[in-house]
Formats: structure tokens, C-alpha cells, sequence
């Protein structure tokens, strides 16, 4: 059996660093130290006491043994682990101290090391303890001859009190306030601006209750949401043993219970509200119908105010059809773009430059075509500084659809040509592949003919070359079968009837 | 209407608002000024509901009164809460004496539209003004931003908040559309947008002059609802990703859509999907602190988050490719991206094989999750076989078995919520109004 040394000190960390530094001196391995605190509490087995001609004699502790070099790392560590309960930290922490100072100075650097390790564990739980106690502390307020005094009473896990002591003070820096605790009081005086220790208290040294802890259960009551029930996640943070300091906590298995009939109510009460108060189909459209009348200049004032559908809210104005009411042509693209949302006017961006150089290929006179969109307003999404267009979806092609019907029955056009899906779904009243009738003449709403063909945008969206330059070849081709357009108008026919096609 | 009652219903009107953190700010206390209050750096959570979120702050409407009409919200003009108001000096007396007897943090106030968006932010910032300057409060203050509002009450919130905040509410413009007509994404982003030049401004001046202003030192954050439309995984990260690179957000909070009184058919009323949240907040670190890239965490075939594994395992199963990873020689990036392994245990291991090389003792005293993290990584003293990697079945063998399925079950389940045998789906189907 090797020869073993009983360190005895006070407890506290200053007088374990005073008796390991002589420990040190004297050349005391780590497995020889038998450290006792001032509580006489033996920490190695009353069997394994050494016989005496066996002790390794000690300097004296107070004789100034040159200091060992250890990093400032160690020594704030030390200080933590040493506020942990666990009596065998003082075995860890010397021998951690002869490890550093025998060969192995980056000791720390080693965060798998099995002493580095330990240590960080009970710092961790040190500093979990003092967050804790910030977290968890109530004070109650008891009322005194020299003004409100704030009384807490908590029980910490390991011994915090002090280090915890300034945060208090720094917090409450107005407020006369005590912290009890049974191992160790705090008390902070605001005259005289002092923090003051005392020996332990108990429970019933701090006040019984305080009346804002009622309002403070109300609140606790009711921020709490019933239909997302995760207790784990709540005991993980606020562990039970915490529970009897805290006012709120009573208030837990009650909300518990009445958790699922709660959310079971609210289903059910919603559920009769909404099959009540569920708006009718006509309702929004309702809100916007275009006047009965064939003047497009009155139409184009009354659609201004459209809220048929959401789009006007994001939308700068409403992009009305613009061009003669005796025109023989419709030609309808799908909604404005960025350009045509500011400046109020259809096709006269990229997509509007890119549509005019085609109809002049073709031979077709722009200001003799009324030209217009399925939908009036323009719809897009945020992209950064950039508005990007977005397709609009069926509700929003169906609420602006009265729009062009109305267009549609002031000008009796015999062809309309609708550029790119969204027209021809909004003109023939049902969806269809522009890739499969392209060029084709189809049956149209008022007996005209509906021809259809892609949207300008399409050919904006290929790279320039060869490729691009045919498809612009055909899109005019397309084009120039508005040529064989008859002069006679079709038949009359009632404004608001349903479309041929459908 | 007393207080207890108001304080009740304006809480209650509250709690759909994910965040309650009172972190990020600068450290300051009441020891000079004699006043009331102190921030750390980390905030501190001082109570925990049954419902897993903690109580850091007073998290209040100043009026649940509203003139919109957001179908999610429970406070929308349509619904039929009862409805309260507090003074600005009810407020107060409340931060003060909860703040006393250490119940909270600070104060997170929000408020329903009354009158305009002007006037609404006026009271709200009358709040923040006396908490600060009558009675020297050095808490935490977030205060929740009308985006309609001047310019000049925005400023002055800055000044006396810790944090701001704008909800964007929904991921996408359509979802805005379909369910908060009144709210304008574009504008909410140009809101967000000034919020941060006002940011970045008051950071750059306290460079040269400390004494300078501050403007809302603990950043700005947002929340979008998930769940309330059919929007995908994909695109709700997106749009996160972006505003975290746009708007220089501290955080983006997800909310489980849940059900709440009185809400409107539109809606699905099912259980909040719970893990859904608990993925996309997963997903939301890896963007932030893992190095992952926005398109990477889900696929064209599948733009929602696997919902049985977290998205870093899914994302390893899916690039096998790229392991075993050897923890020996690895550089960081790498590391981070093997299952198991955050980040505080990435440094660690990078520490550790300075000195000696890292073996499985190792990675079990730093808590490793081995059987999470073996089949993907090489030591000294484990080699994976390839075939091992390559097994279709490897998928299997980390999924829970069905009765684990729900992450949170061990609360009680509310029983008329419960989709039997599984976690709410993933796209909740919306009610036939919403087709289009």
C-alpha cells in the first residue's frame, strides 16, 4: 500500500487551493491525497485510513511554497467545480492540479480526456444550477417600516449563492431584497448599497405568499396553449423538483386535465360557426360586376375599383383593354407585367415590344386590334428588390372574367386571339395545351372564332438564336391568319349569354 | 372588465406568437442608474407551460380589438373572442411588478389594429417610452411592428426596444392571399427591410461614438404559421433562407398551426403538426450553423422534410456517397455533416485529435449518439463496411417503430385530434373552399 497524505482544510475553495499548493510541494500523487473538508466528512472509506508511520509528511501550507504555472483556464474551472456538491471533486480537481503540472500542460485542450471531461461535467451542472436559480427565484413582497422588502425562498442544487449573488444585486440594484436559502442567505440593501451573507434559513423564515401571484397564475393560465400538449419538453427545462417554489407550477395538472376537452370544445364550436357563416360563392364576385353597357371608357372606370379577387391589393391599378370598339380584332394576353402595372396600360413592355414587332411582321396594324388581358391586375411575388411574376390561379381568372365579357360584348369582335393559356382558358371558359391547338381556329364566345397561339413572354424566355428565331417565325406566322379575318360582324347575340364553346 | 379578466383574455389572444426569447441583446443593468433591470447576453427562461415553451417574457396585446380579418388569427375581426383593452399604464404597473418579484424578462407587447395602423403603434411605443424613461427599466422589450406604420414611431420603437418584429404570417404570397387579405408581402419586407438599415446604422455609429442610440440591439425576428396552407417543406425554407439573407433576421419561428376558437371553416382543424415544427426548426440550423444549402435539405420528388427522421440523417441517406466520414482527418465541414454530431461535438472531436487519435470510448464520454452516427463514420477502431452504407434497409433501421411515431406523445393527446396510428399529415388537404 503506497504511502497516502490527509489533507484537511476548510471546505472552501480557498483553503483546498492553500492545501494543494502544499500537497504539491511536498510531492503528493494524486492516489495518496485523502482530502477532508472542515465537516470532518472522511471522503475515502473509514478501512482505507493509513497507518500513521505510512503519512507522507506535508509542508507547511502557509510557508510561501513557490506557486505552480497553471492556465487561468484551470483556475476559473476549479472555481465552478468547486461551487459542485459532489464531495469527489476535490480528489478531480488535485488531480487534475498534479496532471498540469507533471508533463501535461494542455490537459484542457483535450475536451476527451476523462479528467477534462469530468470536470466540464460538473461545471455544466454548476452552471445549469445558476441559471436555474435566476430563472426559478420568487420573490414575495412583505411589507416593512422602511418600505417594501422582496423575501425569496430557494432550495439551489449545489452551492451557488454567492457566485449568484451580483446578478441579483446588478438586477434588483433599487429593490431591498433577500434571498434564503438553506445552505447560505443573500440580503441586498439599496442605501447602503451592500450585499450581506448569512448562515442558511428555512422555508418558513420567507413569506407565505404575496398577492400578485395570483394575477401572475392568470397569466401562466392562459398563455398556455392546450392543443400542443408536450410535457417531456417542459420537464426537461423545468424539472419537478423545482415545482414546489414556484407559484405557477400548482397550476400544471390542472391545465393538463382540461387540456383535450378544451380543444375538443373548440373544434366542435368552430365547426357549427363556419358551416353557419360559410360566404356563398357569388358573394366577393358580387362585390365588382362590370355596368351593363358598351361603353368601354365607363367600363374601364367602374373595373378600376375591382375587388373581385385579391389581386388588386398588391396590384398598382387595373391594366384595362385599350384600342377602338370598332375593332374586328381581340387580342387577349394573360395579366400586365411590371411595366404595364405602372404605367396603366396593356402590352407595352418587353413582352408588349416583342408582340408589335411580330404584328408588323405580319403585317397587322396594332391601333386597328383592341388589345387586352384575362386578368386586369397584375400578380407577382417579391424577389428580392424585383416583382416576379406569378400565374394566376382559376379564382382569379373567374372573378376577372366578367371584365372580358364585357369588353367582349361592347366590341363583337369576329376573332380574338388569345396569347398563351391563361387567355384561352379565361375565352373558351375551359383549360387547354397551347403546345397541341396552336394555330388553330376554335369556336368563341359572341360566334367569334378564337385563334390560338403562345403568349409573347414564351419567346422572351429563350435564349437568342436560332431556336428563338423560328419560334418568333411561327408565333408571326400564327399571326398573319388574322389576315383571313372576315369583314362581316357575326351575328348579334345577348350580352352575358354563355360562351359558344362551353 | 377587471384586471385579472383583461389580463386573460390578452394573454390568451397572445399565445399563437412563437417567441418568447430574451436573448441577443447587449448586457446592460440597473447597478449605475438606480433604476430596475439588467439583460445577459443569453436570456433566461423563467417558467415552462404544459405546452414545452417557455415563459421568458409578459407576452401581452395591448388590445385584442382588430380591423383585419386574418382567417388564421383568433383575433381577426370575424371572430367572436371576447375582446379587452388595456391602458399603457396598466402595462407598465404589470411589467413592473411581475418583473419584481422575478416572474420575467422584460416585456414582449403586441396589439390588433384599432383605428390605424398609426394610432395602434403609437400606444405600443407609449409602453416601451415609460417603461424606459419614467421608470428606468433595463429589462428586455420586444415589440411586435405594424409594418403600415410612419417611419418616425418605427424609429422611436428601435430605440427603446430589444427586439422588433414583423410576422410574415404565411410562407408564400398565395397563402397571404387565401388567408390574410389585408396584409401585403411586399410591404411587410420593405418594412423589414428599413427595420435593418436602422439596425445596421445604429451599430456602425456606437462603433465610433458607444454614447450613439441604439436601435433594437437583439435584431429583428419573424414567425410564419405552418400548416395552415398546403405549402411545401421546400418552399417554406425558402423563403426563410431568404429572409435570413435579405433581412439579416436573428431568427425565423415556425408555429404549428393549431386550432383556435371560433376559427374559420377555411382552416384545417386537426392537431398541430407538432413535428412538422420540430423538422423545420431542425432544418432551419442546418441552413444557419451546419453549412447546408437551402435545395439540399429537401428533393424535387420530395419537397417536404421526412417527418421520422431528422433532415440531416435523411440528407446522409440520400448522399451515401459521401461517407464513412473518418473523424481523424476530416476537415469541419465534413464533420458537421454526420448524423449525430452537432456542433459543440464537431469542435470538441477536432480538439481532442490534436492529441491523440479519437476512438468510440471517445465519442461515448462526449455523448455521441453511436447508433445514430456509426454506420457513417470511421475510427481507428471501426471500420463500417461499404455494404453496410449501401444497404437499402439502412433507412429502417432508424426509423421508430410506429407507436413512437409521435415525438410528443407522452403528453395526453387531445383524443378528438388524433389521426389514428400516425402524425397529422404532412400536407394537411385543404377544405374544398380553398380549390381553386
Amino acid at each position: 500500500m503506497p504511502a497516502s497524505a490527509p489533507l484537511h482544510f476548510d471546505g472552501s475553495f480557498a483553503d483546498w487551493k492553500r492545501v494543494a499548493r502544499a500537497a504539491l510541494a511536498s510531492g503528493v500523487a494524486p492516489q495518496q491525497a485523502h482530502w477532508r473538508d472542515a465537516g470532518a466528512a472522511q471522503i475515502e472509506l473509514a478501512l482505507d485510513a493509513p497507518a500513521p508511520e505510512r503519512i507522507v509528511p506535508l509542508a507547511d501550507p502557509d510557508l510561501a511554497a513557490p506557486s505552480p504555472r497553471v492556465p487561468r483556464a484551470f483556475l476559473d474551472l476549479a472555481e465552478d467545480v468547486a461551487r459542485h456538491r459532489d464531495p469527489a471533486r476535490w480528489p478531480l480537481l488535485y488531480r487534475a492540479l498534479w496532471r498540469l503540472t507533471h508533463g501535461e500542460p494542455h490537459l484542457l485542450a483535450n475536451p476527451a480526456d476523462v479528467d477534462t471531461h469530468a470536470l466540464h461535467t460538473l461545471a455544466k451542472a454548476v452552471h445549469r444550477d445558476i441559471h436555474k436559480m435566476r430563472a426559478f427565484v420568487r420573490f414575495r413582497e412583505r411589507a416593512t417600516e422602511a418600505g417594501p422588502w422582496f423575501v425569496a425562498w430557494f432550495e439551489p442544487q449545489h452551492h451557488i449563492v454567492e457566485a449568484n449573488a451580483p446578478f441579483f444585486r446588478d438586477r434588483f440594484a433599487s429593490l431591498r431584497w433577500s434571498i434564503l436559502t438553506p445552505g447560505r442567505c443573500v440580503h441586498w440593501d439599496p442605501d447602503s448599497r451592500s450585499l450581506r451573507f448569512t448562515p442558511g434559513a428555512s422555508r418558513a423564515d420567507a413569506p407565505a405568499d404575496d398577492a400578485a401571484e395570483d394575477l401572475w397564475r392568470t397569466y401562466y393560465a392562459s398563455i398556455f396553449n392546450p392543443a400542443r400538449v408536450k410535457v417531456d419538453a417542459m420537464l426537461a427545462e423545468m424539472p419537478r423538483h423545482y415545482w414546489k417554489n414556484l407559484p405557477e407550477a400548482a397550476l400544471i395538472p390542472r391545465l393538463l386535465a382540461e387540456a383535450a376537452p378544451r380543444v375538443q370544445r373548440m373544434v366542435a364550436r368552430s365547426a357549427e360557426q363556419s358551416a353557419a357563416a360559410a360566404p356563398t360563392p357569388g358573394e366577393l364576385e358580387g362585390r365588382a360586376r362590370p355596368p351593363a353597357t358598351g361603353d368601354l371608357a365607363i367600363l374601364a372606370e367602374a373595373a378600376a375599383s375591382c375587388h373581385a379577387c385579391p389581386l388588386w391589393r398588391a396590384a398598382t391599378c387595373t391594366v384595362f383593354g385599350e384600342g377602338p370598339r370598332e375593332a374586328c380584332i381581340v387580342l387577349v394576353g394573360e395579366q400586365p407585367g411590371d411595366h404595364e402595372d405602372r404605367v396603366g396600360k396593356p402590352f407595352v413592355g418587353p413582352a408588349g415590344r416583342l408582340l408589335d414587332r411580330a404584328l408588323a411582321a405580319a403585317g397587322i396594324e396594332r391601333s386597328a386590334c383592341y388589345v387586352t388581358n384575362a386578368v386586369k391586375h397584375f400578380k407577382w411575388e417579391p424577389r428580392g428588390k424585383r416583382r416576379l411574376h406569378a400565374t394566376p390561379n382559376a379564382r382569379e381568372i373567374a372573378a376577372c372574367r366578367p371584365w372580358l365579357e364585357a369588353e367582349l360584348a361592347a366590341i363583337r369582335p369576329g376573332l380574338i386571339v388569345c396569347l398563351g393559356a391563361t387567355a384561352a382558358q379565361s375565352v373558351l371558359g375551359h383549360a387547354l395545351r397551347v403546345t397541341e391547338e396552336r394555330g388553330k381556329k376554335l369556336p368563341g364566345p359572341f360566334g367569334a372564332s378564337a385563334l390560338i397561339t403562345v403568349h409573347p413572354s414564351a419567346l422572351l424566355r429563350l435564349p437568342a438564336g436560332i431556336e428563338a428565331e423560328a419560334e418568333f417565325q411561327r408565333f408571326v406566322a400564327d399571326l398573319r391568319q388574322i389576315r383571313e379575318v372576315p369583314d362581316a360582324r357575326p351575328s348579334e347575340q345577348l350580352p352575358g349569354s354563355p360562351p359558344a364553346s362551353t | 372588465m377587471d384586471l385579472p379578466q383583461k389580463l386573460s383574455v390578452l394573454a390568451d389572444a397572445a399565445k399563437y406568437d412563437a417567441s418568447c426569447a430574451s436573448s441577443g441583446t447587449t448586457a446592460r443593468n440597473a447597478r449605475a442608474s438606480g433604476g430596475l433591470g439588467s439583460t445577459t447576453g443569453s436570456g433566461i427562461c423563467h417558467s415552462y407551460t404544459p405546452d414545452g415553451r417557455c415563459v421568458s417574457l409578459l407576452k401581452i396585446l395591448l388590445t385584442n380589438y382588430c380591423i383585419y380579418d386574418c382567417l388564421y388569427c383568433i383575433n381577426r375581426v370575424s371572430s367572436d373572442v371576447r375582446r379587452a383593452r388595456f391602458t399603457p399604464d396598466e402595462v407598465v404597473r404589470l411589467t413592473l411588478d411581475f418583473y419584481k418579484r422575478n416572474y420575467i424578462e422584460g416585456l414582449f407587447l403586441s396589439s390588433g389594429i384599432i383605428r390605424n395602423p398609426d394610432y395602434t403603434m403609437e400606444q405600443v411605443v407609449a409602453v416601451a417610452r415609460k417603461l424606459r424613461l419614467e421608470h428606468k427599466f433595463h429589462g428586455y422589450i420586444h415589440l411586435k411592428t405594424i409594418p403600415e406604420a410612419s417611419q418616425a414611431l418605427i424609429d422611436e420603437a428601435g430605440r427603446y426596444a430589444d427586439r422588433i418584429s414583423i410576422n410574415i404570417e404565411l410562407p408564400t404570397a398565395t397563402d397571404l392571399e387565401r388567408l390574410a387579405p389585408e396584409k401585403n408581402g411586399e410591404r411587410i419586407e420593405r418594412a423589414m427591410g428599413a427595420i435593418r438599415e436602422r439596425i445596421e446604422a445604429s451599430k456602425e455609429d456606437r462603433k465610433t461614438s458607444p454614447k450613439a442610440p441604439g436601435f433594437a440591439p437583439g435584431g429583428q425576428s419573424t414567425q410564419m404559421i405552418v400548416g395552415a396552407t398546403p405549402t411545401s417543406d421546400a418552399e417554406i425554407l425558402r423563403r426563410a433562407d431568404g429572409l435570413y439573407q435579405r433581412q439579416g433576421l436573428r431568427r425565423v419561428y415556425y408555429s404549428a398551426f393549431s386550432p383556435i376558437p371560433s376559427a374559420s371553416g377555411k382552416l384545417p382543424l386537426v392537431a398541430p403538426p407538432l413535428v412538422r415544427e420540430h423538422r423545420l426548426y431542425q432544418a432551419d440550423w442546418l441552413l444557419r450553423f451546419y453549412g447546408f444549402g437551402v435545395e439540399e435539405l429537401t428533393t424535387p420528388a420530395q419537397p417536404n422534410l421526412d417527418l421520422q427522421l431528422d433532415p440531416k440523417l435523411a440528407w446522409a441517406l440520400r448522399h451515401r456517397e459521401h461517407f464513412p466520414v473518418n473523424l481523424n482527418t476530416a476537415p469541419r465541414p465534413f464533420l458537421l455533416r454526420v448524423p449525430g454530431l452537432g456542433v459543440k461535438t464537431v469542435d470538441k472531436i477536432l480538439a481532442a485529435r490534436r492529441w491523440h487519435p479519437v476512438r468510440l470510448a471517445d465519442l461515448l464520454r462526449l455523448k455521441v449518439p453511436l447508433k445514430k452516427a456509426l454506420p457513417f463514420i470511421e475510427t481507428p477502431d471501426h471500420r463500417p463496411g461499404l455494404r453496410e452504407l449501401e444497404d437499402p434497409a439502412l433507412r429502417a433501421r432508424f426509423v421508430p417503430p410506429p407507436k413512437q411515431l409521435d415525438l410528443f406523445a407522452d403528453g395526453p393527446t387531445p383524443p378528438a385530434l388524433a389521426t389514428p396510428g400516425s402524425e397529422p399529415p404532412p400536407v394537411p388537404t385543404a377544405p374544398p373552399s380553398l380549390e381553386f
